[in-house]
C-alpha cells in the first residue's frame, strides 16, 4: 500500500519536474497527453479492471466536450461551470447507456456501445447549426480563464492538465485498491461466481461504466477548455478505439498503464504521420511512379497494425508484463 | 449487533423444519424436461445427498433452488418465504450458498482474496464485521490458512476444491449446496473432506450432490434419488440401498 502511494507520487512528481525543462513542442504534447490519459484511465476502469470492452467511449468524451463547449458558445457560461456541466453530461450519458447496454454481454455489449456512439456522432452532425459539425468551433482565448488564471497560457495549461490527471489517477487507484475494486476484478475473472457469492454484478458493472464515462467526459471537457476547440471528429469511432489501444499498450488493469500507453502511442502516431507514412508514400512513388498522397496521411494504418500486434503478442500490455515478471505488487 | 450475532449462530433445530422446499418444480430446455419434481423439502440441520445417474438433472435441480436458472414452472420457498422469482445473488444474501461442480475459483487472485470476497459480502449483509478475520477463519477450517498469500491457480486440484468450499463457508450460509465436491480428490483427501463436512453440518444444512457412494453413505442422513429429472426415491441410506427401483436404475443391482 505504501509502496503503491510512493510510486504514484513519484510519477506525478516527475510530471511536475518535467514542466520547466521540456521544449515547447513536447511541452504542448505532454499537456495534451495528460488530458487524453484521463480518458484512458477511465477506459481502463471498465476494460482493464472490469473486463468490459466498449467500442463507444467517444460518445462520453464528446458528451463532456460538447456539454462544456456548447454552454460556453451558446449560453455564455464561464469555462469553470461549463466544465462541471460537461462532466455531469457524461455521467448522465453513462447512466443511461449503462442501463441499456449492460443488459448485453461480450460482443453484444461492443456492438450496442458502438451503435450508441454512432448515433451520438450523427446527432452532432445533424444539429450542425449548434455544433458546426465536422468543422467544429473554437472557444475564444479571451474567455478561457478560471479564477483569474489564463488557461491558454502554456504553463497554466500544463499544470491544469496535470492536476486533472492527478485527480483521475488517485481516484482510480483508490477504487481499484478498495473492496469495490476487488469485486470489479472478480467480475472480470468470473462473473457467474461473483453472483453466487451474493454480489449483484449489474450494480458493479454500472458503477465501473459510469466512473469510466465520467472520466472520459472530464477529459473531453478539459480538452475543450484547455485547447479551445470542439469538433465532431472527437465523436468518431477512432476516438473510441484509441483509448482501447492506449490501455492495451500500457497494460490493462494497471493504474499507470493508461499514462504509459497514451504517451507511447501519441509519439508513435506522431512519428508515423510525420515521418514513416510520408516516407513510405515517397518510396512507393519512386519505385512505381504512382503517386500515393493518401498513404502519407494514413496514420490510422499504424494504429490498426499496433492493435493487431498487441492483441496477438502482448495482450497484457507493457506494465502487465512488468507485473507478471518483476513487480508483483504493481497496482 | 446482538441481533446479527443471533442470526449468524442459529440454535440447532430439534424438530425437522422445512427450510428449503420446492413444489411442482419444472425446468425445460427446449423440448427436454430436465427437472420435474413434485415435492422436495430440505430440513434445517440435516445432511441431504442428491444422487442419480449422469444426466439425471441433479445440477439443474439445485441450480433452480439457488437461482442460477429460472424454473419453467413451480414454486421455491425458503424459511417460509416464496423465493421463486428472487435473483441468485439475493438468495445468497438470505443464506443459500452454492459451490460449483467445475472448480470456479478466481485463478489469478491469492487464496486470501478468493475468500475475502464472500467474507466482504457477509460483512456488508451484516452491516459490519471483520472481513480479514472471517476470511482467515474460512481458510483455516479447510486447512489452507498457511497458504493465504499464494495464487489460487498454482494450487493442487484438491486444494482448489477445498478453496471452493472455503468460499462457500466464508458466506456464513444457512444452507450450503455442494456440487460433487469430492470429484477428482485422492482417497486421503476424501477422508479429511468427510470430517470437514460433518463439522460444518453442526451449524449449517448441507445439500450434497455426490457420485462417490462411500462418501454419500458416510455423510447423508437422508438421500434423494433423481432419475430423468424426477425423484425416484427418498429415504435413509439403508432404505435407499434396499430400494429395488433404485438398484435397477442406478446402483446396478
Amino acid at each position: 500500500m505504501t509502496r503503491s502511494i510512493l510510486l504514484h507520487g513519484l510519477v506525478l512528481a516527475a510530471l511536475v519536474a518535467l514542466e520547466p525543462v521540456l521544449s515547447e513542442y513536447h511541452h504542448g504534447n505532454l499537456a495534451r497527453i495528460m488530458v487524453l490519459a484521463v480518458y484512458a484511465v477511465g477506459y481502463n476502469m471498465l476494460f482493464g479492471y472490469t473486463g468490459l470492452l466498449s467500442l463507444g467511449h467517444a460518445m462520453f468524451f464528446a458528451a463532456g466536450m460538447y456539454g462544456c463547449a456548447l454552454l460556453v458558445r451558446l449560453a455564455e457560461w464561464g469555462v469553470g461551470p461549463a466544465f462541471a456541466a460537461g462532466v455531469v453530461c457524461a455521467l448522465a450519458a453513462g447512466v443511461v447507456v449503462g442501463f441499456l447496454a449492460l443488459r448485453t454481454i461480450g460482443v453484444g455489449f461492443m456492438i450496442v456501445t458502438l451503435m450508441f456512439a454512432e448515433a451520438a456522432h450523427l446527432g452532432i452532425l445533424y444539429y450542425n447549426d449548434y455544433t458546426r459539425g465536422d468543422e467544429g468551433f473554437t472557444i475564444p482565448q479571451a474567455i478561457r480563464t478560471v479564477a483569474g488564471l489564463d488557461l491558454s497560457d502554456t504553463t497554466t495549461r500544463y499544470f491544469a492538465a496535470l492536476a486533472l490527471f492527478a485527480a483521475a489517477l488517485i481516484a482510480s487507484a483508490a477504487v481499484v485498491q478498495s473492496r469495490t475494486g476487488r469485486v470489479l476484478v472478480a467480475i472480470r475473472e468470473n462473473e457467474d461466481r461473483v453472483r453466487m457469492l451474493g454480489f449483484d454484478p449489474f450494480r458493479y458493472k454500472l458503477f465501473a461504466l459510469v466512473f469510466s464515462a465520467t472520466m472520459a467526459g472530464a477529459a473531453g471537457a478539459a480538452y475543450a477548455v484547455l485547447f479551445g476547440y470542439a469538433g465532431a471528429s472527437f465523436a468518431e469511432v477512432q476516438y473510441s478505439i484509441l483509448p482501447l489501444l492506449w490501455v492495451l499498450l500500457g497494460g490493462p488493469g494497471t493504474t499507470l498503464g493508461p499514462l504509459l500507453g497514451t504517451v507511447l502511442m501519441f509519439y508513435l502516431i506522431d512519428y508515423a504521420s510525420g515521418t514513416i507514412m510520408p516516407g513510405l508514400a515517397a518510396l512507393v512513388e519512386a519505385q512505381t511512379g504512382i503517386a500515393a498522397p493518401g498513404l502519407a496521411s494514413a496514420w490510422l494504418l499504424m494504429v490498426g497494425l499496433a492493435l493487431v500486434l498487441l492483441v496477438l503478442f502482448a495482450p497484457r500490455g507493457l506494465l502487465g508484463v512488468v507485473r507478471a515478471r518483476m513487480v508483483p505488487w504493481l497496482p | 449487533m446482538v441481533g446479527t450475532m443471533c442470526l449468524a449462530q442459529r440454535p440447532t433445530m430439534t424438530v425437522p423444519i422445512e427450510q428449503l422446499s420446492a413444489t411442482g418444480l419444472v425446468k425445460d430446455f427446449g423440448g427436454l424436461r430436465a427437472v420435474d419434481v413434485d415435492a422436495f423439502a430440505l430440513h434445517a440441520g440435516e445432511i441431504r445427498a442428491v444422487i442419480g445417474p449422469n444426466g439425471a438433472g441433479k445440477t439443474t435441480f439445485v441450480g433452480l433452488l439457488c437461482g442460477r436458472f429460472p424454473p419453467t414452472a413451480g414454486r421455491i420457498r425458503f424459511e417460509g418465504r416464496d423465493i421463486t422469482g428472487m435473483p441468485a445473488h439475493e438468495r445468497v444474501g438470505l443464506g443459500i450458498a452454492y459451490t460449483f461442480q467445475i472448480t470456479s475459483i478466481f485463478g489469478n487472485l491469492s487464496l486470501y482474496d478468493n475468500v475475502a470476497l464472500p467474507a466482504q459480502r457477509r460483512a456488508m449483509l451484516d452491516g459490519g464485521g471483520d472481513v480479514r478475520a472471517r476470511a482467515m477463519a474460512a481458510l483455516k477450517r479447510v486447512g489452507l490458512a498457511d497458504r493465504a498469500t499464494e495464487i489460487a491457480s498454482a494450487q493442487s486440484y484438491g486444494h482448489q476444491r477445498l478453496l471452493e468450499v472455503a468460499m462457500g463457508l466464508a458466506l456464513g450460509p444457512k444452507v450450503l449446496i455442494l456440487d460433487e465436491p469430492t470429484q477428482g480428490l485422492a482417497d486421503s483427501e476424501i477422508a479429511a473432506f468427510i470430517d470437514l463436512v460433518r463439522e460444518v453440518a453442526r451449524e449449517t444444512t448441507i445439500l450434497l450432490i455426490e457420485h462417490n457412494m462411500p462418501v454419500v453413505m458416510a455423510l447423508a442422513e437422508r438421500i434423494t434419488v433423481l432419475d430423468r429429472g424426477r425423484i425416484l426415491a427418498e429415504g435413509t441410506p439403508e432404505a435407499i440401498r434396499a430400494d429395488a427401483a433404485v438398484q435397477a436404475a442406478y446402483l446396478g443391482g
